[in-house]
């Protein structure tokens, strides 16, 4: 436990009455996918959040890279090497593919503030940049608007902008979604080359990627962790089957 | 349909002709009318580094074209009345001397732009508006009660200032001045629109969350562009009060903050040479129109009116083919 | 300085405040529930004080005047909506600012072109001329007291309105959710264009009481709008009570610091520099009790919303 990438304890989180996270405490290990499964309504949006900085969580701590991040801005954790997708794509859509990874690549040297020099004329970000498109396949769609890509695309990208942090963690906020068979079986497999390079909180509805890709598992449900273990683990425990798979089924 | 290109060269070489035609005819009143178009268009590129990149819906560019032009007309007023500026704590003395004259308007309006900015970009959308405003009229008020310095009516300097091995008091001349300048502010900004910078100023105000989980703070960000935006407005203030020889709250009233919006959204947001088009139209309508009607802002506001409701896009838009702008 | 001058600049305080609401609880409104940012509101709060002036001019009854301001910034309101304001709902904040600024233009030069350039004047009745004599022996002019009264008359009507009637109730929903109040079969139209009148209406009534005891002029709106600005900032978007109190926080600020800052600083600098700097000051303090909600508190001291 204690060589954990990230690790949350005791998180608590409360919106007015309803209580969205109720004490969690998950880890990510180095080289592993760790999924978070859950209903709808489960709170896994409000985790990633709170791991990721965006909420402040009423209670707990969040640990990355051995030291205590919970302060911590969402661009100051993103700078430390978290990197996330998003559920719904945010990418500067009125600019080509190219010139979102050429930002991606700028953010991750810190140099976002340089203001003299044409970013496409910086040879070292360009590089950067082309190599984490070619890692996901989009090299050939460089000069396109993102607003022109296709759905499966733009998840390509955000997965490219994620690597072009060299993050030390991945939060993939439901990167399956809306892909389609097809690209759901290729990012499975592209994900399953990506946990390499670095560990992945993995949220995802899509239970035939979770059971091929993950590691460990754990079930979210209201707020709380209510099982944790291996697929095998996880699949036998009779809570998660009645609050979950039942359900589901 | 041509070229935004080609149409940019095409503003350029006007306002390098029609001066240069003007002065061989001997019409100095076309040139001050044409420096008068470039020193707007000037304000107008500062604003557009907020607005068309950022997307910063500032109205309050006027505080910085005021201070540029307060920064003027006090160094001025004192060296002309050779009275010092302030003793204490140490003395500084008035100048006549172009150059320090702008350092000083770009400093003093990058600092208010700062205060500013810090401020106001803690919000945004209608409330950013709002505020912006508010601060524009709190200099407007503060000017008009500063009766040290003429108050509602304004400081007068006699004779324009200086600029080494030039004579600033030919029209030519001092176009050649404003012209240079606006020339320079055109390269640096298009080169921060594409520069690391500007793509996440840009990415910033199209997808916020993005620009975070790459590591930047929108809100520094932000404030960045606004206070290198209110700097070169503040020059191009500096060189409206040179212009006119003369400086009042009205550089800082709401209507000029309003003025310098309408030239960007009449020529094209976000685009390099939206502003400069914009000003040319701009002060060919005052000029013309206003000869014909006292009335002539009814048509302005009509036109206006006509561009938003079905023209985005500005003339660039409708004179180019390119149809998505970047920065 | 007397207890009777303050108490004084306390009730100028208050009736200006009141006033301030009038126009910011019509651009609150709009804000909140069509989104929309209207800088053309001040040019509403003119047109009414231009109809009243006219009325009153040709007919010598005031309170003809007063409908009379209040049916022209009304029907002004509803013609602005229907023919321009309602293309720049779906539209972002620059077009708003932009086409709002344009109808100020279009406004105030129409009406200079109607009216000419000179300030019109009109006059306070015969019957709220004059002073009263308050208790403890302070005389204070009748006419301010009845704006006062009026101001909280209208705030209390506007409240109940909210809160009460099925139209408030509809304007809520707006405020919260748009889609609700389409699905629960409320014509969304017909709604913003009677919000859009209703505020049209206020700004009016404002600028014709206002109008009697200042000048009625071309650009007389755009001062008053940009502090309503300031008073939603301090109240926070969306929040009539907010509006209410933001309004007062500000009428009396900008009254009673013009009297105590110079004073004030006498203690400390001699006199007449006070009186210039306190002056100076004076004229900056509401924007500095902006900015320092502004830290203490982004949203607004009522507003929910960013």
């Amino acid at each position: 436990m204690a060589n954990a990438v990230l690790e949350t304890r005791n998180l608590t989180k409360s919106f007015g009455a309803l209580q969205v996270s109720k004490s969690i405490s998950i880890d990510l290990l180095p080289g592993e996918i760790h999924a978070v499964i859950g209903p709808n309504g489960a709170g896994k949006t409000t985790l990633i959040h709170q791991i990721c900085g965006g909420l402040r969580p009423d209670g707990g701590t969040i640990r990355f890279d051995g030291q205590d991040v919970t302060g911590l801005s969402v661009d100051a954790r993103a700078a430390a090497g978290l990197a996330r997708t998003f559920q719904i794509s945010a990418l500067a859509q009125e600019n080509t593919v190219l010139e979102n990874a050429v930002l991606g690549a700028a953010g991750a040297k810190g140099q976002g503030f340089r203001m003299f020099t044409p970013a496409l004329e910086r040879a070292d970000l360009v590089d950067a940049a082309r190599s984490a498109l070619e890692r996901v396949g989009l090299l050939d769609q460089q000069s396109r608007l993102v607003s022109e890509l296709s759905h499966g695309q733009r998840r390509q990208l955000e997965v490219a902008l994620a690597l072009s942090l060299s993050p030390k963690a991945f939060i993939l906020d439901e990167p399956m979604a809306g892909l389609g068979t097809e690209g759901s079986k290729r990012m499975t497999a592209f994900l399953n080359d990506l946990r390499l390079e670095a560990p992945i909180l993995l949220v995802e509805h899509d239970m035939d990627a979770v059971f091929a890709l993950a590691d460990r598992i754990s079930v979210l449900v209201y707020g709380e962790i209510i099982a944790s273990g291996t697929v095998d683990e996880v699949r036998a425990n009779p809570k998660v089957q009645e609050a979950y798979l039942g359900e589901a089924a | 349909m041509m070229q935004e290109r080609t149409l940019n060269a095409l503003v350029l070489a006007g306002l390098i002709a029609i001066p240069l035609f003007a002065y061989v005819t001997d019409e100095p009143f076309t040139i001050t009318l044409a420096t008068r178009t470039v020193i707007l268009a000037m304000a107008a590129v500062g604003l557009n580094i907020a607005l068309g990149l950022g997307g910063l819906v500032s109205l309050g560019h006027a505080v910085f074209f005021g201070l540029g032009g307060y920064a003027m007309g006090l160094l001025a007023y004192h060296a002309q009345t050779y009275t010092p500026l302030m003793e204490v704590p140490f003395l500084i003395e008035g100048t006549k001397s172009m150059p320090v004259i702008w350092l000083v308007a770009v400093i003093v309006s990058a600092f208010a732009a700062l205060i500013i900015g810090y401020l106001s970009l803690r919000t945004s959308g209608g409330y950013f508006i709002m505020i912006t405003l508010a601060f524009g009229q709190m200099f407007f008020f503060f000017a008009i009660s500063w009766s040290a310095y003429g108050g509602e009516d304004g400081l007068s300097i006699y004779v324009r200032n200086g600029f080494p091995g030039l004579n600033t008091l030919d029209p030519i001349q001092f176009y050649a001045i404003c012209l240079t300048l606006l020339a320079i502010v055109l390269w640096f900004a298009s080169r921060l629109a594409c520069s690391p910078f500007g793509l996440a100023l840009n990415a910033a105000r199209q997808s916020p969350d993005r620009v975070r989980a790459m590591g930047l703070d929108p809100f520094r960000l932000r404030l960045v562009a606004f206070v290198v935006s209110g700097a070169i407005t503040g020059l191009a203030g500096a060189l409206f009060a040179d212009l006119n020889r003369f400086v009042s709250p009205a550089m800082f009233s709401w209507q000029m903050s309003g003025e310098i919006m309408i030239l960007i959204i009449l020529g094209g947001t976000g685009r390099l040479y939206g502003p400069v088009l914009g000003a040319i139209v701009f002060v060919t309508l005052e000029h013309t129109l206003g000869d014909i009607s006292d009335y002539w802002l009814i048509f302005l506001g009509l036109l206006l009116l006509a561009v938003v409701l079905f023209a985005k896009g500005g003339l660039i838009g409708a004179l180019s083919s390119r149809r998505t702008a970047h920065g | 300085m007397s207890l009777v001058l303050i108490a004084e600049q306390v009730l100028n305080g208050l009736q200006f405040g009141v006033m301030l609401f009038l126009m910011a609880a019509g651009l609150s409104l709009i804000f909140g529930v069509m989104g929309l940012i209207n800088l053309a509101h001040g040019s509403l709060y003119m047109i009414g004080a231009f109809c009243a002036a006219a009325v009153a001019g040709a007919t010598g009854s005031f309170v003809l005047a007063l409908m009379a301001a209040l049916a022209g910034a009304a029907v002004a309101g509803a013609l602005v909506e229907v023919l321009v304001i309602r293309r720049l709902y779906n539209k972002d904040h620059l077009d708003q600012v932009l086409a709002t600024f344009a109808l100020i233009l279009i406004f105030s030069e129409g009406t200079r072109w109607l009216f000419g350039s000179f300030p019109l004047y009109l006059n306070v009745p015969d019957i709220l001329s004059g002073p009263v004599t308050l208790p403890g022996g302070i005389q204070y002019p009748l006419y301010r007291l009845v704006l006062i009264g009026a101001g909280l008359a209208v705030a209390g009507g506007l409240f109940w309105l909210i809160s009460k009637t099925r139209i408030g109730i509809q304007i809520r929903a707006g405020e919260n959710d748009r889609e609700m109040i389409a699905a629960l079969g409320v014509d969304i139209g017909r709604l913003y264009t009677l919000v859009f009148a209703l505020g049209a209406a206020l700004a009016g009534l404002a600028g014709a009481l206002v109008g009697a005891i200042q000048s009625v002029q071309v650009g007389m709106g755009e001062p008053v709008l940009i502090l309503a600005f300031v008073v939603i900032v301090i109240g926070g978007i969306g929040s009539i009570k907010g509006a209410f109190l933001g309004a007062l926080l500000v009428g009396l600020t900008n009254t009673l610091g013009g009297i105590f800052l110079p004073e004030a600083l006498k203690l400390m600098i001699e006199p007449a520099a006070a009186t210039s700097i306190g002056a100076s000051l004076a004229s900056m303090a509401i924007y500095i009790l902006m900015a320092v909600v502004l830290v203490l508190k982004p949203t607004g001291l009522f507003g929910a919303r960013a």
